[in-house]
């Protein structure tokens, strides 16, 4: 039986964590989400001499304070989950700000390792660090590693073995001093502390006094328990005040500055550092990408070539993903006998597979690239160029690459918000990106300003693009006031080098999204495709069938009728030719009604015509609010609804002359058929968006505010539209 | 020496942190960041919108908005100092 031992990861973004996580643990490891919330909770396991060891991938964090649920995490993940050894993850090159983390983690009273990682760049840099007085200093064993070629990684298990069994002879734990006040306080606060049930153990009291004093809101709740709560908080008020009339400053001022004093003194101990050698090439390439003039051009080239990678050369495996699932709905069709059975499997379940996997290309590719601008460094530089604008609607500029891919599909855009680095942020930018017009609102626009707008149908098409990035700011601008009020986070964001990333992590991090997406996505929307299949289909009416074959019989006789009068002309032969056409015309006709009155007897369709009383102030008419409703599957799925019940026969994605025909002879107005468009483009997406809304905020509150606030907008929208046209007299 | 907030500095200039005003979650990620009393800040170049701005502190780059870098008074360095 091995033993088993608990390693977490910490350490700050961009220092290789990821990768030295992928270096252990290989391909045993997999994605899932931290209790409640959709941080990455990335865990994996590795054997080593007789050790079952699993190890936890913190969130990359500078600090452990408790404003960004990424730093609660793995706050509470050391404090809670008391894992045997924190392995913490240290950039050499910028030793100094990575050890205020390793501070705070000290304070926690765990054992910790350090990874001293990029140690060759620091090197390349002229940074030499004596790894061995750092120990000493710190009483932690210190391993360097080149995590980008898995140097090192075995050095640093063992260290963590080591450490784990108290074997090592460097590990023993220190205390940071924070100034004689300070410590002072510190005495008062924990003696208060002491014997507290659940608030005594280890190091944990000098933890949670510092805390309490610099009023950490964490902190504070942990109290929330204890008998003592009071007492305690009127002592921290007391030392808060003595300390603030003695040096003029805020205890968690003093801390802070006490901390970096004794990491200022730590770097001048261990490092020394070649001045002649600064980078460099790194700020040379800098000065190019974000130059005053060059910078956005050369990003708008980057990012529509990120564009173009995802969604023109993503079509291509699209193309042949929808071409199998057709072959496959085919081969079932020919092959089992006509049923329910035979139905479910070709359209539920075949039809949803397919659903899930066409977006796959998709995201593989749009991860590929981001993943691989996000470890040249470069993603950095986007949220640098981008953020004036995105800060407008109360974004982070790193949001602008999620927004932008949303008017490919938005399906990939709200996953690309795992990118960003706060909660928050990722809500508001998933409840903005549906505004983005993604891909497949299109045909819906070319069919309608096609024939309401023939002349200007590219403007107005163009228009419906900047209206939905107008709503996207203005509902940026409402929800970051009234929604996610006071929450918005200090942009404060290190620029790192520019790096040649690894192939290894680019193709580690894209597979991650895959399997996030077919796992916990694809079986939702899966499930949820059956069952609108089924809403879709059923109930089927009787009736139907009969009276139809009852019609083509008719037609038949009625025809056979015409031609026996014909029998004696001279032209007969041509006249029959003439006849056989115009059966072959009314026959399809016939079939075209059968589907419009089919299609009207599901559920989709009674739905639909049950919302006809309040599509009626847009002008819509029940055949128009049955198209909407099924197009909550896929915008793709309007066009297509349409043909059907306008009985324009057989249209795929692209418009046929036949329905334009039809819907110019229906008496639309063009006011509301512009207020369609609109109406299309505002309203919730598709049924694979809602999911991955639902499942990347983590909240089915989110997912149905996003549905009721589109359906408001999009209503509303549309109807100032239609009264517009009306005061215009375009009605 | 001159007293300035670190968002009226021009790219290429240098000061020492004198303190950090505001309050709350703000000053409490600058201070974290390494923007403590006596720390070395550049100015290294403004985003080309203006907005935010990139230093060199510590050896390593950091990207503030004009309303953060408000917060930061510093104590110029003379150009000759530097």
């Amino acid at each position: 039986m091995a033993k088993t031992l608990t390693v977490a990861l910490a350490g700050n973004p961009n220092v290789g964590k990821t990768a030295l996580f992928n270096n252990i643990t290989g391909a045993r490891q997999h994605v899932a989400n931290w209790p409640g919330v959709t941080v990455e909770k990335k865990e994996g396991k590795v054997r080593l001499n007789d050790y079952e060891i699993t190890v936890i991938d913190l969130p990359g964090t500078y600090s452990l304070s408790p404003y960004s649920l990424e730093e609660i995490i793995a706050r509470n993940f050391i404090v809670d989950e008391k894992p045997d050894v924190v392995i913490n993850v240290v950039d050499a090159s910028n030793l100094e700000r990575n050890l205020f983390l390793s501070a705070q983690i000290i304070d926690l009273g765990a054992k910790m390792v350090f990874a001293l990682n990029m140690i060759d760049t620091a090197a390349s840099r002229g940074i030499q660090i004596d790894q061995h007085r750092l120990a000493e200093l710190w009483g932690v064993p210190v391993v360097p590693t080149v995590a980008n070629r898995n140097q090192g990684t075995r050095e640093l298990l063992e260290a963590a073995i080591r450490t784990a069994e108290e074997r090592d002879p460097v590990a023993r734990h220190i205390h940071i001093h924070y100034g004689t006040d300070v410590e002072a306080a510190l005495v008062k606060i924990e003696a208060l502390l002491a014997g507290e049930p659940g608030l005594s153990e280890g190091h944990y009291p000098r933890w949670l006094a510092t805390k309490l004093l610099e009023l950490d809101p964490d902190a504070i709740r942990r109290l929330e328990k204890s008998s003592q709560k009071d007492r305690v908080m009127a002592q921290v008020e007391e030392s808060r005040r003595q300390l603030e009339k003695t040096w003029g400053e805020d205890a968690a001022v003093l801390v802070a500055e006490r901390r970096y004093g004794f990491l200022g003194g730590t770097v001048r101990e261990v490092q020394r550092e070649d001045l002649n050698r600064r980078v460099v090439l790194s700020e040379q390439v800098d000065k190019v990408l974000t130059h005053q003039l060059f910078g956005f051009p050369i990003f708008l080239f980057f990012i529509w070539l990120l564009f173009q990678m995802t969604f023109t050369l993503g079509e291509l495996p699209m193309n042949w993903i929808e071409a199998g699932v057709a072959s496959s709905k085919d081969a079932v069709q020919t092959w089992l006998p006509e049923g329910w059975g035979r139905d479910l499997l070709a359209s539920g379940v075949i039809g949803g597979v397919g659903a899930v996997l066409v977006f796959l290309p998709q995201i593989m590719l749009l991860f590929l690239g981001i993943s691989f601008l996000d470890d040249t460094g470069y993603m950095a530089r986007v949220a640098f160029i981008m953020d004036r604008i995105m800060h407008a609607l109360g974004l982070h500029g790193k949001s602008f690459i999620p927004m932008l891919m949303g008017f490919g599909c938005n399906v990939p855009a709200i996953m690309a918000t795992r990118g960003l680095g706060s909660h928050r942020d990722r809500v508001l930018t998933m409840l903005l990106i549906p505004l983005m017009s993604c891909s497949a609102r299109l045909p819906v626009y070319v069919l309608f300003a096609g024939v309401f707008f023939p002349r200007r149908a590219g403007q107005v098409i163009f228009g419906l693009y900047v209206f939905g990035i107008a709503m996207s700011v203005l509902l940026g601008m409402l929800f970051n006031r009234f929604l996610l009020r006071g929450q918005e986070e200090p942009f404060v964001m290190e620029l790192p080098p520019y790096r040649l990333p690894a192939l290894r992590g680019v193709i580690v991090h894209m597979w991650d999204k895959v399997t996030i997406y077919l796992k916990r996505m694809g079986t939702v929307i899966l499930a949820a495709s059956i069952i609108i299949w089924f809403l879709g289909a059923y109930p089927k009416n009787p009736e139907l069938p009969e009276k139809f074959e009852q019609e083509r019989v008719r037609l038949a006789a009625s025809f056979l009728a015409k031609a026996e009068a014909l029998k004696d002309r001279q032209d007969f032969a041509a006249l029959c030719l003439n006849l056989e056409q115009e059966k072959a015309a009314a026959l399809t006709e016939l079939a075209q009604k059968q589907k419009a009155e089919e299609m009207a007897h599901t559920f989709i369709g009674r739905v639909g015509a049950a919302m006809e009383p309040f599509m009626r102030p847009l002008g819509f008419d029940w055949r128009m609010s049955v198209s909407i409703v099924s197009g909550f599957v896929a915008k793709e799925i309007v066009v297509s609804t349409l043909g059907v019940l306008f009985e324009a026969g057989e249209v795929e994605e692209e418009a046929t002359e036949g329905l334009q025909q039809a819907i110019k002879a229906s008496g639309l107005t063009s006011a509301s058929a512009l207020a369609f468009m609109v109406f299309v483009l505002l309203y919730t997406p598709c049924l694979a968006t809602i999911v991955t809304l639902w499942r990347e905020s983590g909240a089915l509150k989110w997912m149905f505010f996003s549905i009721t606030y589109q359906l408001l907008l999009a209503w509303s929208a549309a109807w100032v539209i239609v009264q517009l046209g009306r005061f215009l007299g375009l009605g | 020496m001159a007293v300035k907030k670190l968002s009226e500095f021009l790219p290429g200039e240098s000061g020492i942190v004198e303190r950090v005003t505001g309050t709350g979650p703000f000053r409490q990620r600058l201070l974290e960041m390494g923007l403590t009393r006596g720390v070395r800040v550049e100015m290294e170049k403004t985003a080309p919108l203006g907005d935010p701005t990139e230093y060199v502190v510590k050896g390593y780059h950091i990207s503030l908005r004009r309303g953060e870098a408000d917060l930061i008074i510093l104590n110029m360095e003379s150009e000759e100092g530097i």
